[in-house]
């Protein structure tokens, strides 16, 4: 018994010795990321139902101060959330097929685009810590709207810097993933965790797709 | 392996309705609707939602099972939101008895 586990082990079987074959291992793998997903779910849902608790308290003041947001630069930053989606979809497509270059191409493409979402939302913090958005004892603004607004901004970092994290830690695997696509690891038979990663980062993309028109359009007109 | 290989051709559609989508949801947010514009938004949003859980994340081509933990996610949700809401907007649907004073804020 003992050898033979030790044999497979040494001949990097991606079939580890619990699962009956590759179907089962991956079922129970996809399963498993659907279940973190949920707690995900959970996570930022506090998030959202606190956010609509008190938007809904303060219309006004969360209105005046979605308009400090710079709209564009969100929508920008969702386009390129939904191209980078495209490529890691992609990316499990080359994988299945057994296309090592164009699956190592998406995930470089789908890690460059995260890259540029973390950028933009770079140059957003900083403008905000200059107009004195950051909420704390240096937070300014003008108007009877200043404390629903410091409320806002609170979500507002709260929210996407969570996201932002996300971000990161999904731009980490997918450069494990590339390293591991790059030693050969993946086949049609095995891309499990080129799956896993990409049920991730779809997720990241749907929390991003609710938080653009909450945050930066609340009545625009 | 079991898993179906999508066509790219869908991914590509998913992809152009998802950034149709977002001019969308841009361009109705200023158009003043009053109380419409945050559940279009919300609307728009969900439909986004539902494409890349439905395409990109495979769940289309998935077991019941997984259908089953998707369904669980959402119901969830909605009971977090739902029981916050019951709570916060009916506070003041009873009056407050004569001589007490509210310390708790309600809309």
């Amino acid at each position: 018994m003992w050898a033979e586990v030790s044999s497979a082990s040494s001949a990097r079987s991606p079939l580890a010795q619990h699962f009956d074959d590759l179907e089962q291992q991956f079922e129970a793998s996809t399963l498993g990321m659907w279940v973190f997903l949920i707690t995900e779910v959970m996570f930022f849902g506090g998030l959202f139902a606190s956010y609509a608790l008190y938007r809904s308290l303060y219309p006004e003041g969360f209105a005046v101060a979605s308009r400090r947001l710079d709209y564009l630069l969100g929508a920008f930053n969702t386009a390129v959330l939904i191209c980078s989606s495209l490529t890691m979809a992609l990316a499990v497509r080359s994988a299945q097929l057994g296309q090592g270059r164009a699956l190592r191409l998406f995930l470089g493409l789908t890690m460059a685009l995260g890259l540029v979402f973390l950028g933009v939302k770079v140059v957003e913090y900083s403008h905000k810590f200059h107009e004195h958005l950051v909420p704390g004892p240096s937070f300014r603004f003008e108007g009877p709207e200043a404390r629903a607004a410091e409320l806002f901004f609170s979500f507002y970092f709260a929210m996407t810097g969570l996201h932002a994290l996300h971000m990161v830690v999904g731009i980490g695997v997918l450069a494990v993933l590339w390293i591991l696509a790059w030693r050969g690891r993946f086949s049609p038979q095995y891309y499990t965790p080129v799956e896993v990663a990409g049920l991730y980062w779809h997720f990241v993309d749907i929390v991003w797709i609710y938080l653009f028109p909450l945050l930066y359009l609340i009545s625009r007109a | 392996m079991a898993q179906s290989i999508v066509p790219q051709r869908i991914y590509w559609l998913v992809f152009i309705t998802l950034l149709l989508l977002t001019l969308v949801t841009v361009d109705v947010a200023f158009y003043d609707l009053g109380w419409l514009n945050i559940y279009l938004a919300l609307a728009i949003a969900t439909t986004k939602a539902v494409l890349v859980v439905l395409y990109f994340m495979h769940l289309k081509y998935s077991s019941r099972l997984i259908w089953g933990f998707v369904g669980a996610a959402l119901f969830w949700f909605l009971l977090l939101v739902g029981l916050t809401a019951a709570d916060i907007f009916t506070r003041d649907w009873v009056p407050e008895p004569s001589g007490w004073t509210s310390s708790a804020g309600g809309p």
